[in-house]
């Protein structure tokens, strides 16, 4: 064991930052084989792995790297399949050094096995060689489930129930599926074609996807129901955008994250012309927040050419949420941070366009409910950033598009949909929730692990009754 | 896919109409509510307000004029051809209070989606006194329709060239100044419904309009289309798209409608080039 301990942790290799910064293809370039195989030795194998714990859907870690150490790649990725549909996405998006990196004994004393990079590459190894078979679906039930929504939570839904014998069908208010993998995350965090090709696996398995069904609109839940569903799970997302209501907020160049990254991501406006969609070109992009979206959004304008992008926040560097390698890949590639900053009003000019933001400075006074340092003004400290372009990345709220169609459904006071947090059952009978809209914008692995349990929950209910 | 069953030009080529097989949002869609369509894999998500629905059929129809890649691509597809995406019923439905004494106001292709609430405010037994308009008589559509769905109907061109040679507003004024109009109902261009709603306004009668603001998804989710009403911050797609024509920030509006204007007329350049290419 002290051998394995003394291997470094293989770093993935990356695109240089001064490259990536103005292309669209992915950073991490993936471990080659060899890598693969060494890293997978570095773990210890532990009899009582913490890991596992620390993974939402419980993925059997040292079982999956014991094959890869072994070299049997084929069987690494059937082992993570029994728990995770979503390997290529997870090993890319998941944050393992809060979960099961950081659990690793490896990690007290030195750098933890790096069991994401090791999923991703199961996951890739697979999709290149298409070698190991799909798990086996058990027989047919006769049930009907009504997956809403088709983001991480809703597919690990539904990969959980057709392999149980259900009879599911995928409803995708948009004309893809994939919720916010496809709309949200950047092509260079996450390569639309990995998710297609995770989403068609699924198809494969039997499960119905049918896209361009907003629930609540061209069909209400009720109507699921009298259609012939015997249960139905909501895994909508949070999908409002939160903004500040400064003035001036509706200058054109005030965009919401979700809308420019919808832009950027769902419709590939970054192809613009080729494709029909635009997107606003800044020059000076200031993005508002410092969660991952901020990231997200302020990695984006860089590559869509910008020769300056800021992103603007009231905290500290420490109280940022966003991963810590995101805002690390971030300043790799050149962007730069206005901490500390808070904006009070956009400029702009005749023709209604962003010219700037009239900013003051902030200090960080008591802890406040969420227990990080509140951020007070700074008297006398106004100040004005020029910028035509304005992304907003303060988070999102529950849309309500969906549940007030479901009037019967009981919402907390913020309106995301109160579902007991283990089986994911609603207040209203043959109902599931999970993900974003019930607990507030969150991770994929989240959401996904809402969506095991609700679906264990469902097949339980189909089953025996509620 | 959703297939086009019928196809019409109109106004001299300048609008199409589609009629379009889409069975679950025919059979939800009532007035005033719109649809996002996308003609194909690279195509742009645009929200039209829907013209006509039959539930029966399973179709819903579009009218649109030409103006952009997006209705151009729109404009080539022929009977049998499909959408790839149509997604609906959108936004809030028309709110019609029966009996009243309502003036209809319709300019350019916004008569196509004035003709079903007209329709349906006769249906629903009010006075129904039209106004439409157009810059000349080509470019009139709906005529025949406007004066069924209709008591009164009155037809203006900016050139005189049929009808009433002026702006719809001068005969709104007479309508007005006549007395007992319970509310307007104004479609069209901005401007139109711009100096509809100042010219109410003076005489205190509640006027709707319906706004069709750049959006995505069409759902709530993008905030694309915010529009200042009455002070607040409003979604055109889950809040309208019909508002209080006397709250409405038009001028606002106008700017934010033109937030792509050059990358329309670049995407739409090229669009023809290749069109002249391939002829």
């Amino acid at each position: 064991m002290t051998s394995t301990n003394k291997t470094p942790r293989q770093s993935m290799p990356e695109q240089n930052p001064q490259v990536r910064a103005r292309n669209f293809e992915e950073v991490p370039l993936g471990y080659t084989p060899e890598m693969a195989v060494t890293e997978a030795g570095r773990c210890l194998q532990c009899k009582n792995p913490a890991c596992v714990q620390g993974c939402p859907v419980n993925v059997d870690i040292p079982g999956f790297i014991k094959h890869i150490a072994a070299g049997r790649f084929d069987q690494a990725i059937g082992k993570i399949w029994e728990r995770n549909s979503l390997p290529a996405v997870c090993g890319r998006v998941c944050p393992q050094e809060i979960q099961c990196e950081g659990n690793c004994l490896l990690g007290r004393k030195g750098e933890p096995v790096a069991i994401g990079n090791l999923e991703r590459f199961a996951a890739d190894w697979e999709r290149a060689h298409h070698v190991c078979e799909l798990p086996s679906r058990e027989k047919a039930t006769g049930k009907k489930v009504a997956v809403v929504g088709s983001g991480p939570s809703s597919l690990t839904v539904a990969g959980d129930l057709v392999l149980k014998g259900h009879e599911v069908s995928l409803l995708e208010a948009f004309h893809k599926p994939g919720g916010v993998l496809v709309y949200g995350i950047p092509e260079f965090r996450l390569p639309k074609d990995i998710v297609a090709s995770e989403v068609s696996c699924l198809g494969a398995q039997g499960v119905r996807i049918e896209c361009d069904v907003v629930v609540g609109r061209t069909v209400t839940v009720e109507e699921l129901f009298e259609q012939g569903f015997d249960a139905v799970y909501l895994g909508v997302g949070a999908g409002l955008p939160k903004f500040m209501n400064l003035p001036g907020e509706n200058l054109v160049g005030v965009l919401s994250a979700n809308e420019y990254l919808t832009r950027a991501n769902l419709m590939k406006a970054y192809l613009f012309p080729e494709v029909d969609t635009p997107i606003p070109q800044g020059r000076h992009v200031v993005v508002l927040g410092g969660g991952n979206v901020a990231m997200d959004s302020a990695r984006t304008a860089m590559r869509l050419g910008a020769e300056k992008v800021s992103i603007v926040y009231r905290r500290s560097r420490a109280e940022m949420p966003a991963r810590g390698a995101e805002i690390h890949h971030a300043e790799e590639e050149g962007l730069s941070f206005e901490l500390l900053v808070n904006p009070v009003r956009y400029l702009g000019n005749e023709k209604g366009r962003l010219t700037g933001m009239e900013c003051v400075r902030m200090e960080l006074g008591e802890p406040d409910a969420s227990g990080r340092r509140r951020p007070v003004t700074v008297p006398g400290s106004e100040f004005t950033m020029e910028c035509d372009l304005a992304i907003v990345a303060i988070g999102s709220g529950a849309n309500p598009l969906l549940t007030r169609s479901t009037p019967d459904l009981p919402l907390n006071k913020w309106g995301y949909i109160t579902a007991n947090a283990e089986t994911g059952k609603t207040g209203k009978k043959a109902v599931w929730a999970g993900g974003d809209i019930v607990t507030g914008a969150a991770t994929v692995i989240l959401a996904m692990g809402a969506g095991r349990k609700a679906a264990d929950s469902i097949h339980e209910y189909l089953t025996w009754g509620w | 896919m959703f297939k086009i069953v019928k196809r019409e030009e109109m106004a001299s080529g300048t609008v199409v109409l589609n009629e379009i097989e889409a069975p679950r949002i025919a059979a939800k869609a009532r007035p005033g509510q719109f649809l996002i369509l996308k003609a194909n894999e690279n195509g742009e998500r645009i929200p039209l307000t829907m013209a006509e629905t039959d539930p029966q059929k399973g179709t819903v129809t579009v009218i649109y004029m030409v103006v952009g890649k997006s209705t151009e691509l729109f404009g080539r597809l022929r009977v049998g051809d499909a959408y790839q995406d149509v997604i609906g019923p959108l936004g809030q439905p028309t709110h019609i209070e029966p009996g009243k004494n309502v003036v209809c106001v319709g300019g350019g292709t916004g008569v196509a989606v004035l003709h079903p609430i007209a329709r349906g405010m006769k249906n629903a037994d009010c006075r129904v006194t039209s106004i439409i308009g157009a810059r000349n008589r080509d470019l009139l559509i709906l005529e025949d329709k406007m004066r069924l769905a209709s008591t009164d109907l009155h037809i203006c061109t900016d050139n005189g060239s049929y009808g009433r040679k002026g702006f719809v507003t001068e005969v709104l004024k007479e309508q007005l100044t006549r007395g007992g109009v319970d509310q307007v109902v104004a479609i069209g261009p901005v401007p139109m419904m711009k100096f509809v709603s100042l010219l109410t306004k003076d005489f205190g009668v509640p006027t709707m309009v319906s706004l069709n603001p750049i959006m995505i998804d069409g759902t709530g989710m993008c905030g694309g289309c915010r529009v200042t009403v009455g002070g607040e911050t409003k979604f055109g797609c889950v809040d309208g798209p019909e508002f209080d024509g006397h709250k409405v920030d038009f001028d606002e509006l106008i700017l934010r409608l033109q937030a792509y204007t050059e990358q329309e007329r670049l995407s739409h350049g090229r669009c023809k080039c290749e069109e002249g290419a391939r002829a």
